[in-house]
């Protein structure tokens, strides 16, 4: 069955993401996707979806969201909480980590995020049109999301409606990867260390960088002691590929690292890139947080990803189903407690 | 002479553990392009012939020197794949005559071509030589990058080689024609630029409805622009605009 959410609301900085348009890259197509993909995963088994479902991103100040029709199980993941104002006109606050049914002209307001990146799941997954194969957003080139738009009022968002009344949610442990205060990013060098001078290298990984304000979808600048250049003319190199988490350096010396939304080609030295398993923890970093960069090599950053992976999987294990959720059973006078189990939950389709 | 010794390996440099460049040079030159082409085609080869070593690749980015090869971390060994790479590179040899050819109107009216006048009066050059330079010149794709379809071309004549405006403008409109440096180019969208515009296409370089290939142009092709009126530009405006255009048109060695 089909479900509907309208945006009330739009919010900022929020957009469709799934785990990002592969297989364009050579005609300068960015990959996207979301910026932390285990926590847009434990958004998505939240309310019983495939993990690479089209999930909800945001970044700054949260949507808020209309149901159109169709019961719709929507969660959070991530540190921000939200708002249900029901039909009957009652309010409900609802926290991550844990699922809630809407039901026609339920209504929820997503609060703010200080900072970091948080996920908002849908029954079903947003069923936004597929666009080169992927959902996501690229609002440079004006495809994926609705539009290829960011989250705005007025835009419809098609999901799935739960088949049958199962008013018994999911609900979590908090995920956390995060490094605390004092995180610690490993990095693999290059592919042009060797544009720097030595003592660059050791700057990189001995000090402290701070995470400025400067930062969307594409990049984070860094303010931290400059990385000096071999000479004046290596700040510059012809134009090669660049991925997320390369760190580049221009000609300040002051680093920045590319994020999903990143060019496919750049024209800065890459003094080194950012593992696969630590680029969450760039999407969960506050301006003026410190930094600090340690080296590893090609098998650490495998045996990094595969601990990342089994945490998730862990996390997934552990994962409650079953919960009452009694504000949706108070909420709808016409339900009955229905213990049927969940596989009829339909899948995403991609 | 160097030109004639049997060409270096690449260099395999790691873009942590998702991506490896095997960079062939560190300069914009045809022949360092030719081998990152025939490395390109090879490895095509290899993947569309199911080949074991090569099921991680996801994305595979040919640029000046270089190509770019991302994969999936979980599905690879890194080590391994990086070896093969190098391997396929030393068996791949050069291809300079990939791509296809291209004929593309553009229309050099003064409404498009803001930097024209100012060109051809800086080199000593009347309007119709620039215009005629350009006609006459065969550009070859480097890259596209910077933005979705936007290609990076070699081959303007040494003549009109200029650099970047010194203040860039905030809006260069879609399809504008425009050349900076050594390259030229023509930009997919408005967008801020700094290079200087000589004249417009009515052809879009990139279509999201194109699911098989939005960006027009590809590594490895080759585009001559065929100057056309105004008239005509807004006839071939109008017929993409109804849906009633082929880009199989604009490829006139192609039955």
């Amino acid at each position: 069955m089909s479900g509907l959410l309208e945006v009330i609301d739009g919010g900022i900085g929020n957009s469709i993401q799934d785990t990002g348009r592969f297989g364009y890259r050579h005609m300068g197509i960015t990959v996207s996707g979301a910026l932390d993909s285990w926590l847009a995963r434990c958004a998505n088994a939240l309310v019983g979806n495939a993990p690479d479902c089209a999930v909800i991103e945001i970044r700054a100040v949260g949507p808020t969201l209309q149901v159109t029709h169709g019961r719709i199980r929507v969660a959070l993941a991530g540190e921000l909480s939200a708002t249900i104002t029901r039909a009957s006109g009652r309010s409900q606050q609802v926290a991550p980590w844990v699922s809630v049914t809407l039901f026609p002209k339920d209504r929820l307001e997503v609060a703010f995020l200080t900072g970091g990146t948080a996920y908002l799941a849908v029954s079903g997954g947003i069923r936004s049109p597929l666009q080169l194969g992927s959902r996501s957003t690229y609002q440079r080139a004006a495809i994926g999301g609705i539009d290829g738009q960011p989250l705005m009022s007025g835009q419809s968002l098609p999901c799935a409606s739960q088949d049958h009344r199962q008013y018994h949610e999911y609900h979590s442990d908090p995920w956390s990867c995060a490094g605390g205060a004092a995180c610690t990013v490993r990095v693999m060098l290059g592919p042009q260390h060797d544009y720097f001078k030595p003592q660059a290298i050791d700057t990189l990984l001995g000090c402290e960088y701070q995470v400025s304000a400067q930062q969307d979808r594409m990049g984070m600048r860094l303010d931290g002691p400059p990385l000096a250049h071999l000479t004046v003319q290596s700040a510059d190199i012809v134009s090669d590929g660049v991925t997320p988490g390369c760190i580049q350096v221009p000609g300040n010396g002051q680093p920045i690292i590319l994020l999903a939304d990143c060019q496919t080609v750049g024209g800065y030295p890459k003094i080194a890139t950012v593992i696969s398993a630590d680029l969450p923890l760039l999407a969960q970093m506050h301006p003026g947080q410190t930094l600090r960069f340690a080296a590893v090599d090609a098998r650490q950053a495998k045996s990094a990803l595969l601990a990342r992976e089994a945490q998730w999987e862990s996390w997934v294990g552990d994962m409650a189903f079953g919960v009452h959720n009694v504000a949706a059973l108070y909420n709808d006078p016409t339900a009955a407690w229905d213990y049927v189990d969940d596989q009829s939950n339909e899948e995403c389709d991609r | 002479m160097n030109s004639l010794s049997v060409p270096s390996a690449p260099r395999l440099l790691p873009l942590g553990d998702t991506a490896w460049t095997l960079e062939f040079g560190d300069k914009i030159d045809p022949a360092l392009h030719a081998r990152v082409l025939g490395l390109a085609g090879a490895l095509a080869l290899a993947r569309e012939s199911g080949d074991a070593q090569f099921v991680a690749v996801v994305d595979v980015v040919p640029t000046f020197r270089s190509l770019t090869v991302h994969y999936n971390p979980l599905l690879a060994d890194g080590e391994r794949l990086g070896e093969d790479l190098l391997h396929l590179a030393e068996s791949a040899g050069s291809a300079s005559q990939v791509g296809r050819q291209w004929v593309i109107p553009v229309c050099f009216d003064e409404e498009f071509a803001p930097d024209l006048d100012d060109l051809a009066k800086a080199k000593g050059l009347s309007r119709d030589a620039v215009i005629a330079l350009m006609t006459g010149a065969s550009f070859q794709v480097y890259m596209i990058g910077f933005m979705p379809g936007f290609p990076y071309m070699g081959g303007l004549p040494a003549e009109l080689e200029v650099p970047r405006l010194a203040s860039p403008r905030k809006a260069v409109p879609a399809r504008s024609l425009a050349i900076a440096g050594a390259m030229c180019s023509v930009y997919p969208w408005e967008s801020p630029g700094g290079w200087r515009l000589l004249g417009r296409t009515p052809v879009p370089m990139f279509a999201a409805s194109e699911v098989d290939s939005p960006s027009l142009l590809a590594s490895g092709d080759r585009v001559r622009w065929q100057s056309i009126d105004k008239s005509r530009y807004l006839e071939i405006e109008a017929a993409i605009g109804a849906g009633r255009f082929d880009r199989q048109s604009l490829l006139p060695g192609v039955a």
